[in-house]
């Protein structure tokens, strides 16, 4: 199997997590849903660190993010797809 | 006149510490050591320890310098300094501490020294009678254990007393052989640390899968870091044995919630949870941070009851709960104390956290990490995220390794002197 750029937990998530170093915008990213191995390809459209989130559709400002089919906070920003999705544009909505 | 020891499973010059009868060490001849062949199945159901006076097995043999308080430090480290082979455990407290915070110092002190890791102690304090708690705790184990106040003698007279003792329980200590034991009776903790998102993808599932698999054959497991299950509070419920204990854990985690979190809040716990290292490596929000934690848990465990820090587990064989930081050093300490002798560590940025007594095993499956940092990993999962390593796989390979650890292959925290030993502290002293 192809080596994958971006993980994804579930199916529901609308964040995957960059997996390789070095990843330059405009990459052609293989992705893969952990819970089956299912894939998809996605265009990144900045340079995103590895660890780091990308948006797997767009996100309206307010709009829940999803990680592991949970709850995991909200974007402050609106996030286009394929976008770096870290604390300049989500944060918990505990406090 | 030198201080009088307090004493409990020992007499200096009539013990239990004379060599065994008939056994003299020779000098043998140098021989290449033979490999023996591996027998992959069969390793992985048993290790070789030391079963200690109360029936616990041990991994590591130590010798341990115990200093009751701050004041004591010196003498202990002194002592450890004389007689090879023996070690000092400094802290920061022990001081007009009152409540349940010294008895939480009391139960981290008599749990350390109680560790099965632990083959003997000698406890050292400025004055008698708390040294006196310390010394009769670890006692109750029937392990060697002696005392000494300094105040009246001084330190000089207690280091060179506490040497002669030293010497006779590490020569003692020094001869006590393994024993091949059933996998059931090791105690295994965990405790993630410099978590990133790779972590809950691979290293913190790995470390789940070993529970999956080991709590079944009848270990004891234990994890814990009340503040980092935020966000994550409702499947950690969800996660008891029973609906009573997972009630008694929502109880446990909303009364930290409530009485510290609340209380002492500045914006929110963004500059802390996730810290500076979490956020560097890509984790957003502390409830992202709460959900990979717990992967450490697997899939099928369940816990069968809540532990106060640095507690015993009393309810058999399982998976337990304790409530600690998630601070690395006071959450392992804790552990420890509770009586756990192996310690598996997922780390995503390299956290480089050992114990003095009790191996930390670190597990990554950051690829950077393991390019920039790899003296620090035990066992690498990297290739999670390549998908050429599936978690059971990886699960096997952390079993592998935590049984290699137990027989006696040094961590790379032990290799490189990491022994961050560090007492949790409820309130401020008196």
């Amino acid at each position: 199997m192809t080596i994958p750029h971006l993980l994804v937990h579930e199916h529901k998530d609308t964040v995957g997590v960059v997996v390789v170093e070095n990843l330059k915008a405009g990459t052609e990213m293989l992705a893969v849903v952990t819970a089956d191995n299912s894939s998809f390809s996605l265009a990144s459209r900045a340079d995103i660190p590895i660890g780091h989130k990308v948006a797997l559709k767009d996100i309206r400002k307010g709009d829940t993010i999803w990680k592991y089919g949970q709850d995991i906070g909200k974007a402050v920003a609106d996030i286009a797809k394929g976008e770096h999705v870290h604390v300049h544009n989500v944060k918990t909505k505990r406090w | 006149m030198a201080s009088a020891p307090i004493v409990a499973n020992f007499s200096l010059n009539r013990n239990k510490l004379k060599p065994v009868k008939g056994r003299w060490i020779e000098a043998p001849s140098f021989k290449a050591p033979i490999r023996r062949k591996r027998r992959a199945d069969a390793a992985m159901d048993h290790f070789f320890g030391w079963r200690r006076e109360n029936g616990r097995v041990g991994v590591r043999n130590h010798v341990v310098l115990l200093p009751l308080d701050d004041l004591s430090n010196a003498a202990c480290e002194a002592v450890a300094n004389n007689i090879k082979g023996t070690m000092a455990l400094p802290h920061a407290y022990g001081r007009l501490q009152f409540g349940a915070d010294l008895d939480l110092h009391f139960r981290t002190l008599i749990g350390t020294g109680s560790n099965p890791n632990v083959a003997a102690v000698i406890v050292i304090g400025i004055e008698d009678s708390w040294t006196k708690v310390v010394v009769e705790g670890i006692a109750k184990t029937g392990k060697p254990v002696v005392g000494f106040g300094i105040e009246g003698h001084g330190d000089i007279a207690v280091i060179a007393k506490a040497s002669y003792v030293a010497k006779e329980f590490v020569q003692w200590a020094s001869e006590l052989q393994r024993e091949k034991c059933d996998i059931s009776e090791l105690w295994v903790s965990t405790k993630c640390g410099e978590s990133d998102t790779t972590t809950g993808l691979s290293s913190c599932p790995t470390v789940g899968n070993m529970y999956d698999k080991l709590i079944p054959k009848g270990i004891y497991g234990v994890f814990g870091e009340t503040s980092e299950i935020t966000g994550a509070e409702h499947l950690c419920k969800a996660r008891a044995a029973t609906p009573d204990v997972g009630e008694r854990w929502y109880r446990m985690w909303k009364a930290y919630q409530d009485d510290v979190i609340e209380a002492h809040k500045t914006s929110d716990l963004s500059d802390s949870q996730p810290t500076k290292g979490n956020i560097a490596g890509g984790l957003t929000t502390i409830e992202e941070k709460a959900l990979g934690n717990l992967e450490k848990i697997g899939r099928e465990c369940k816990y069968i009851d809540i532990l106060d820090p640095a507690e015993a587990p009393a309810k058999g064989p399982g998976l337990y709960f304790m409530d600690t930081s998630s601070a690395a050093a006071e959450c392992v300490t804790l552990m420890a104390a509770g009586g756990y002798v192996v310690h598996t560590f997922p780390t995503g940025q390299g956290n480089v956290i050992g114990n003095p007594i009790v191996p930390v095993i670190k597990i990554t499956g950051n690829p950077k990490t393991m390019r920039t940092m790899p003296e620090h990993i035990d066992v690498d999962v990297s290739g999670i995220l390549r998908r050429d390593l599936t978690i059971p796989e990886a699960g096997d390979a952390l079993i592998a390794s935590i049984i290699r650890t137990a027989n006696g292959r040094l961590t790379a925290a032990e290799a490189l002197g990491h022994r961050e030993f560090v007492m949790t502290k409820l309130y401020r002293s008196a």
